[in-house]
């Protein structure tokens, strides 16, 4: 299973801090699997679409193109506004 | 070279950080910077929260208190960052830079506090007396970076 996680205002707009997803075996960047959680419903689809997201990969920035497998942890949150 | 990284809900003191921070002979300056929860000018601020993402929180503060020291000669660098609840004027972060001279301080102190401002995940949320609201980034914050490319 693919460990997903949703912080901020994210997580508010999407009533939802984790999710998981089977890959069934399959490597996924994690723009495509973005692009399969906009699937899931209209109100996500609106909320993942935003350009500014960001994204890490086992609790590293990494870009969307980043691959992504079962055992994994990944992350997407708005822009970090800490300091 | 000692690293002293902590993200925590209690505040901290800035003289007990800065007495841990001028302990190294060979260091002649400790530069730190304290930022602090402000007011807002339109609207009351009631308190503020800060989120973040824990494990990656303390991964990216290393990460950037290690970049520091691979660019300046530096002792000891400290970065404390507050999560929970705050209230107006109270104490949000401190970065702490030992270094033998100033410059290399005063240096580190900005790219750590430029590279915080962007890389490390914590999201602040306003409670105003109009309502809540996510603070959202500044463009100025990631120009900021573009200095040490």
């Amino acid at each position: 299973m693919l460990k997903i996680l949703f912080f901020a205002a994210l997580r508010e707009r999407l009533a939802c801090a984790n999710t998981s997803l089977d890959l069934q075996g399959q490597v996924l960047t994690a723009r495509q699997v973005l692009d399969r959680l906009a699937g899931q419903s209209a109100l996500w689809q609106q909320h993942l679409a935003d350009a500014e997201l960001l994204c890490a990969v086992n609790q590293q920035l990494v870009t969307l193109s980043h691959p992504v497998a079962a055992g994994d942890e990944l992350a997407f949150f708005p822009p970090v506004t800490g300091g | 070279m000692t690293l002293r990284i902590q993200v925590q809900q209690q505040d901290f003191s800035v003289a007990s950080e800065y007495e841990l921070l001028r302990q190294e002979a060979r260091c002649g300056a400790v530069v730190t910077f304290s930022g602090l929860v402000r007011e807002l000018t339109e609207t009351q601020l009631l308190r503020m929260t800060l989120e973040h993402y824990p494990g990656m929180t303390e991964q990216a503060l290393i990460q950037i208190a290690t970049e520091a020291q691979q660019r300046w000669q530096l002792g000891t660098v400290t970065i404390i960052h507050r999560v929970g609840t705050l209230l107006p004027n109270e104490q949000i972060v401190f970065v702490g830079v030992a270094s033998a001279h100033r410059a290399a301080g005063f240096a580190a102190a900005e790219f750590i506090m430029d590279y915080l401002k962007n890389r490390a995940p914590f999201w602040k949320k306003e409670h105003t007396s109009n309502g809540e609201y996510w603070v959202a980034a500044k463009v100025s914050d990631h120009v900021a970076l573009q200095r040490w490319e």
